[in-house]
């Protein structure tokens, strides 16, 4: 593990207005990683994610992304950075086709040619999404909007990937694609990835470490495997 | 046969009779306090005599006996509509031009008159499309940035004597600002609320223009605009310019026509974008648009301050036309009026914005005698565009352009 961690937390709160989502949280990942974030509902997991990427506000802490603090960073300035969000629920542009959303992923970029190198790899990836490019975004099925999610959020090059419940609401067979997909970019692309899912045994299979987080504290952090192994966690989250 | 009726038959009566319902009121309640039946029952009997005829002809055909009727219709309708689409668009737009160009010359003063105000309008709804239809933020204020353009005009013409080619642009200027007024404190807001807060704006820019009596001149307005004026060369005792007033409103059709036609190709171009696709990403999702880097309130303050520019324009145009301004021009319901425009023609499409303007404003001049009526058939008209075509007259055609570009 190099030394310095690609992204810290470090004593973060955040919430929405007087509720307070995060206490405390301290989370490193490092560059290469894939980092899983298990919880239970409304333990704070997406909070997480979008306290990273300034949607929600942070009362507290500081957060820095390659030894720089990105507090007071606007939120639209994290994807040139090479900082990029999958939310949960997709999220898609509905009605606009699926190379739109490819494009307004790659929407701080300029360089043309690139970015139709990069779409066609995208389809490379996800064949089925260059079948239907020309495709309305709402039209598509659950998985394939998830693949358009990814793909859109590849567009922007990054560097560190944050995936929000990409499993959520999808057939098995789908979940198990999209998880080869996640690890052939973590691989291949020298992409460092925070996962956060509820299905717990999923990520922490995909993970290299984990960190469980429990109504707005991280109480515990150990490597994957471990992590599946631990009896309170395979109690707790994996249904035994 | 006996089966479509038997489903829809319950249907039919009920509607008729709700409508008898809805037409006595109408009809059989006099302003002196009497009350009559018999007018209402012929109206009645006439549209059920009317809608009885449709109801058996959609049974018939819904029965499939209406085929060999119903079948090349739809074909040659088919044929034309394929004709039309491999027609490259050079064609059409160069028959509107010259259509346009020859449309005063060919028609008297009054379709003229009504030309212009088709064409006023037609800035007035792209302008509106560019926030409503691109960026999703709901305006229901919008004719006040054309009031702002109007005022502005006025005030300068009028009291400082400045022409309308300085004016012009400093009207396009004074709608922008004012519309980054209220765009930076309220574009924080999103749907309904900040559907509230523009129509609020609406209003307090038609009260201080009914108020600030020094100003604005209140209710009585500003009369005496000057027109436009162009310098034309003259020949005689040698090279000079004099000032030509555009008074003719043949002349003054051509400005209306070319601002027009500036506003389409600009809202055409910002349509097909970088910026238009930021517009977009933001209608659809917010967060998901911040979170792939679009500067989300920078592109909804452009948006307004666009849409604001041309309705300011317009505004301009508008005061030198009518050489007048008072604040009853710029009131709610010219609001709703070009948000109807926008949403009937189909909000994210541009020639369907310009057949909803032109319907919305033809329409009403054709059927001037049925005037009293005319808010219940608009009304009844939203509703059924809402019923049968949500996506409006000409929906967006999206695809197609697409794959033309790439």
């Amino acid at each position: 593990m190099s030394a310095q961690p690609i992204l810290e937390l470090k004593n973060v709160h955040s919430g929405y207005g007087s509720i307070k989502a995060l206490r405390d949280v301290s989370l490193k990942i490092y560059p290469g990683e894939v980092v899983a974030i298990i919880g239970a509902n409304g333990a704070g997991k997406s909070t997480t994610l979008m306290t990273i990427c300034g949607i929600v506000p942070l009362e507290k802490g500081d957060i820095f992304y390659n030894g720089v603090s990105v507090k007071n960073i606007a939120p639209e300035k994290l994807p040139p950075l090479g900082l990029c969000q999958v939310p949960e629920g997709r999220r898609i542009f509905p009605r606009l086709t699926v190379e739109e959303n490819l494009i307004l992923g790659a929407f701080y970029r300029n360089d043309k040619p690139e970015i139709q190198r990069d779409i066609e790899h995208v389809y490379s990836l996800f064949p089925v999404l260059g079948e239907r490019n020309r495709q309305k975004g709402g039209t598509l099925s659950g998985g394939e909007q998830q693949m358009l999610a990814i793909g859109r959020a590849l567009m922007t090059k990054p560097k560190v990937l944050l995936l929000d419940e990409p499993s959520l609401g999808l057939a098995p067979i789908i979940i198990h694609q999209i998880f080869d997909i996640i690890a052939d970019i973590n691989k291949n692309q020298e992409t460092t990835i925070l996962l956060v899912e509820q299905n717990a045994n999923l990520a922490l299979q995909a993970a290299t470490r984990g960190y469980v987080l429990e109504t707005g504290q991280i109480t515990l952090e150990d490597k994957a495997s471990s992590l599946l192994h631990n009896p309170e966690i395979r109690k707790a989250y994996l249904g035994e | 046969m006996i089966q479509e009726f038997k489903k829809i038959w319950k249907q039919y009566a009920i509607t008729m009779l709700w409508l008898l319902g809805l037409l006595w009121p109408l009809l059989g309640i006099h302003p002196d306090g009497t009350i009559s039946f018999k007018q209402t029952i012929t109206v009645w009997l006439y549209i059920l005599s009317g809608t009885f005829i449709c109801f058996i002809i959609y049974i018939i055909n819904s029965s499939g006996n209406l085929k060999f009727f119903t079948e090349p219709v739809v074909n040659t309708s088919e044929k034309l509509n394929n004709m039309v689409q491999n027609m490259p668009s050079w064609i059409w737009k160069s028959v509107l031009l010259i259509g346009a160009v020859l449309y005063p010359l060919l028609t008297g003063r009054y379709p003229t008159d009504v030309a212009i105000n088709v064409l006023l309008y037609i800035c007035l709804g792209l302008g509106l499309y560019v926030v409503a239809g691109l960026a999703g933020m709901l305006d229901l204020g919008h004719i006040a940035f054309y009031g702002v353009g109007a005022y502005t005009y006025a005030i300068l013409n009028v009291r400082y004597g400045i022409g309308f080619w300085v004016c012009f642009p400093l009207a396009g200027l004074s709608a922008c600002i004012a519309g980054c007024i209220v765009g930076y404190p309220t574009l924080r807001m999103r749907g309904d609320y900040l559907a509230i807060v523009t129509l609020g704006f609406g209003e307090i820019v038609r009260i201080i223009l009914n108020n600030w009596m020094s100003l604005t001149n209140g209710p009585n307005g500003i009369l005496g605009v000057k027109t436009i004026g162009i310098l034309r060369p003259v020949m005689e005792n040698g090279f000079s310019f004099e000032i030509f007033w555009v008074k003719k409103l043949e002349y003054f059709y051509y400005f209306a026509l070319v601002l027009a036609i500036l506003t389409i190709i600009a809202v055409t171009r910002i349509n097909f974008s970088r910026i238009g696709r930021a517009l977009e990403a933001i209608r659809e999702d917010e967060t998901a648009a911040e979170l792939m880097g679009v500067n989300t309130f920078y592109y909804k303050l452009l948006a307004y301050a666009m849409g604001a520019v041309f309705a300011g324009f317009a505004g301009a145009l508008f005061a030198a036309r009518m050489k007048f301004v008072s604040p009853e021009s710029f009131t709610f319901l010219e609001s709703v009026m070009v948000l109807s425009m926008v949403v009937l023609g189909g909000m994210s499409s541009i020639p369907g914005i310009i057949l909803g303007v032109i319907a919305l404003i033809v329409l009403p001049e054709v059927f001037r005698e049925l005037e009293s009526y005319r808010m219940l058939v608009f009304g009844l008209t939203m509703i059924i565009m809402m019923l049968f075509r949500p996506s409006g007259l000409i929906a967006a055609k999206r695809k197609k352009m697409m794959e033309k570009k790439s």
